[in-house]
């Protein structure tokens, strides 16, 4: 069937709310409005005020009440509208989700599900465009997951949900109005490992969310010249698949991380530092990464476009680890 | 709510009539560069509730500090802001008020305190207590008006800022322009108590609900509040009861009120009543009408042709205001990778 991330997503809502009785949707602007980026929209029609549940501007409230809700036995999906706002529950999240069962020895789990929207690109300046999936990926007790193809943004969210820990799904706002096909039988998506969307032997590209577009177009483009980019894609960002991504960068012996996310203490120098752990005497290369300038998201276009990941940027990168300058 | 004061001077009322109209034809024209793309990202107008910027903040002294929301293009105009810089910066473009980097939501001039355009809910709040508790510290004698929406309210920063202002007896005006939607939320779906003025005094704060959609009301309201505020040295809280007539920003397909209740406030617009009144009462002439059109568009005009004639601002100066500009505030743009020794 042919649809958008934004219907695969509503789809997966949909389905998880017929099946089980224990699942709502809450946060701003999630009934009426029809969700902000119209994810949610239609949804308050079919399963009323209940179970798709508006909340005021209190990010930390409705979050904490999402966590106070899944140790209640529901299996609440709790709509952040965007990672930029998830700064006011923060501390629920860090403090409270990630660390219950631990701090109880056990006893308690909180299997809540927040969706928040992330990443840049629409000029919505600086407060508006954050990437900080790597703040969330650095804290055990949380998993984090970000689909980049249409199959995972309509299968992900039922194991999420299938998670009797707190799952953070980020979805990047560039993939909303994205179409592909989907296959009538994808309900539910592995999220465990990270998936090869290309097989190459000269280089891996390795990336998550918004990326992997950016990422397959530039193995296009280096395919032109000779040069086959293996590309991974996440998928989750923790706990992060390190057999995947080593098999690959042991194979290609080189590697390109990809983020969104600013260049220092970003998820791609994580990633980087474990394959230098682990297949440092595999490389043939230097480890190299391509990811946001270190500047706030400045409003005009062609300065935010210089500040983000490019395509070109990953393929001069690409040709710079391979050595062929041009 | 107070009762509305009946007359006006011709000077006064041709000056709320400028000043408004001002702000609404400015806005009209930005919807129609949005169109055009050539202002872009979110873009959010306060068409509908100009009285509120126009009766605040001419009240203000010229060292006093407004902080705003997102919606703040009109408490930029009215804080002095030239129009010009102000297009330009919707326009992203160098001669803008923010240097191009903010757009829309982020007007900003140290010149007049114009401390944001703040695009978080409620993220102004703190900013006007700590603004207003260095002036008390510093035995200056100014004034804070923090502007922020009804939304704002349901944040835990708004209680807390209201209490840490009430405690600490901050020169603080807080002024909630409740227009009775955040987004598509309306206030009674959001709210347990909608008289948003008796939250704050709750806090001890002195507080008042005005009709937002009379220029009159609301400064007769700031001029009492700001006056209390100087001599006291105490918060004070105006809950402006107003209306958004434009949607949310440009994205939203308004599905969440009837046309027909925006029409209903049309009906209270806050420029088509006042120039009626004044009208009626023989205080001002078709002509004046004519004549302050005609100013506003010859602003506007230029505002445009300004922003057209800006620059972008070079690519190579992507990193600049992150800091200070000094020898160690720049990091070094991604890096090259090492090369093989020879
Ligand atoms: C903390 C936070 N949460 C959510 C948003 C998204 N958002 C932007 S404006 C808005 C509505 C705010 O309404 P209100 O405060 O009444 O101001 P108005 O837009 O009506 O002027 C929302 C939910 C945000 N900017 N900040
Ligand atoms: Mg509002």
């Amino acid at each position: 069937m042919n649809m958008t991330y934004r219907e695969a997503m509503r789809a997966a809502m949909r389905e998880a709310l017929q099946q089980d009785e224990r699942v709502f949707l809450m946060g701003e602007d999630v009934g009426r409005y029809g969700g902000c980026y119209a994810v949610s929209k239609g949804l308050l029609d079919e399963f009323g005020e209940e179970r798709i549940r508006d909340t005021p501007l209190s990010e930390s409230a409705f979050v904490g009440a999402g966590i106070g809700a899944a140790l209640g036995g529901m299996r609440p999906i709790v709509e952040v509208m965007t990672v930029n706002f998830s700064l006011l529950c923060l501390d629920q999240i860090v403090n409270t989700a990630a660390t219950l069962r631990h701090m109880s020895g056990g006893q308690f789990s909180v299997p809540v599900v927040l969706r928040m929207t992330t990443g840049a690109g629409r000029q919505l300046a600086a407060q508006h465009s954050h990437s900080l999936e790597c703040w969330y990926a650095h804290v055990p007790g949380l998993r984090v997951i970000a689909p980049a193809t249409l199959e995972d943004m309509r299968g992900m969210l039922r194991v999420a949900l299938e998670d009797p820990d707190p799952v953070i799904i980020f979805e990047h706002n560039a993939l909303y109005n994205r179409e592909g096909e989907l296959p009538d039988d994808v309900s539910v998506t592995e999220i465990r490992r990270a998936a090869v969307r290309r097989t190459g032997n000269h280089i891996s590209l390795i990336c998550y969310g918004g990326n992997l577009v950016k990422a397959l177009e530039a193995a296009d483009e280096l395919a032109k010249s000779g040069i086959e980019a293996e590309v991974i894609d996440l998928r989750s960002l923790r706990p992060l698949d390190d057999a995947t991504i080593l098999t690959s960068v042991r194979k290609t012996r080189r590697a390109i991380m990809i983020d969104e996310g600013w260049h220092s203490g970003s998820l791609a120098a994580e990633i980087g530092m474990r394959i230098s752990e682990q297949a440092f005497y595999d490389l043939d290369a230097p480890l190299a990464r391509v990811c946001t300038a270190e500047v706030p998201i400045p409003y005009p276009s062609h300065l935010e476009q210089a500040a983000l990941p490019q395509v070109a940027t990953i393929v001069s990168k690409a040709r710079e680890v391979l050595g062929q300058h041009v | 709510m107070n009762d509305k004061p009946s007359q006006v001077s011709r000077e006064q009322g041709l000056q709320w009539l400028l000043d408004m109209l001002r702000i609404r034809r400015m806005e009209e024209k930005c919807a129609e560069l949005y169109g055009e793309e050539k202002i872009r990202g979110f873009l959010h107008l306060y068409i509908g509730e100009e009285a509120v910027a126009a009766g605040v903040i001419p009240e203000l002294e010229a060292e006093d500090a407004v902080v705003a929301t997102y919606r703040e293009h009109g408490h930029a105009l009215m804080r002095g802001i030239s129009m010009n810089a102000i297009l330009a910066e919707m326009y992203g473009k160098q001669e803008g008020c923010s240097g191009g980097r903010g757009g829309s939501m982020h007007l900003f001039d140290a010149n007049t305190r114009f401390c944001g355009g703040n695009a978080i809910v409620s993220g102004g709040l703190p900013l006007a207590i700590g603004l207003a508790l260095a002036d008390k510290m510093q035995k200056q004698p100014r004034v804070t008006v923090c502007f922020f929406g009804e939304g704002a309210v349901a944040e835990g920063e708004f209680h807390e800022s209201l209490n840490l202002a009430a405690l600490w007896q901050l020169p603080v005006l807080f002024v909630c322009e409740n227009n009775l939607y955040a987004m598509g939320t309306a206030l009674a779906r959001s709210e347990s108590v909608t008289d948003i003025h008796r939250k704050a005094e709750s806090y001890g704060i002195h507080s008042t609900a005005v009709d937002g959609m009379d220029v009159m009301s609301v400064n007769t309201a700031a001029r009492l509040a700001l006056k209390k505020i100087r001599t006291e040295q105490v918060p004070a809280f105006l809950e402006m009861r107003t209306y958004r007539f434009r949607a949310h920003s440009m994205f939203d397909p308004e599905l969440y009120r009837e046309k027909t209740e925006v029409e209903q406030w049309k009906q209270l617009c806050p420029i088509t009543t006042l120039r009626a009144r004044l009208k009626a009462q023989q205080v001002i002439t078709d002509e004046d009408i004519a004549a302050i059109e005609q100013t506003a568009a010859a602003e506007i005009q230029a505002a445009v042709a300004f922003a057209e004639a800006g620059h972008w601002e070079p690519v190579e100066d992507l990193m600049k205001y992150v800091y200070t500009e000094s020898e160690n505030s720049v990091i070094p743009a991604q890096a090259g990778i090492q090369t093989p020794p020879p």
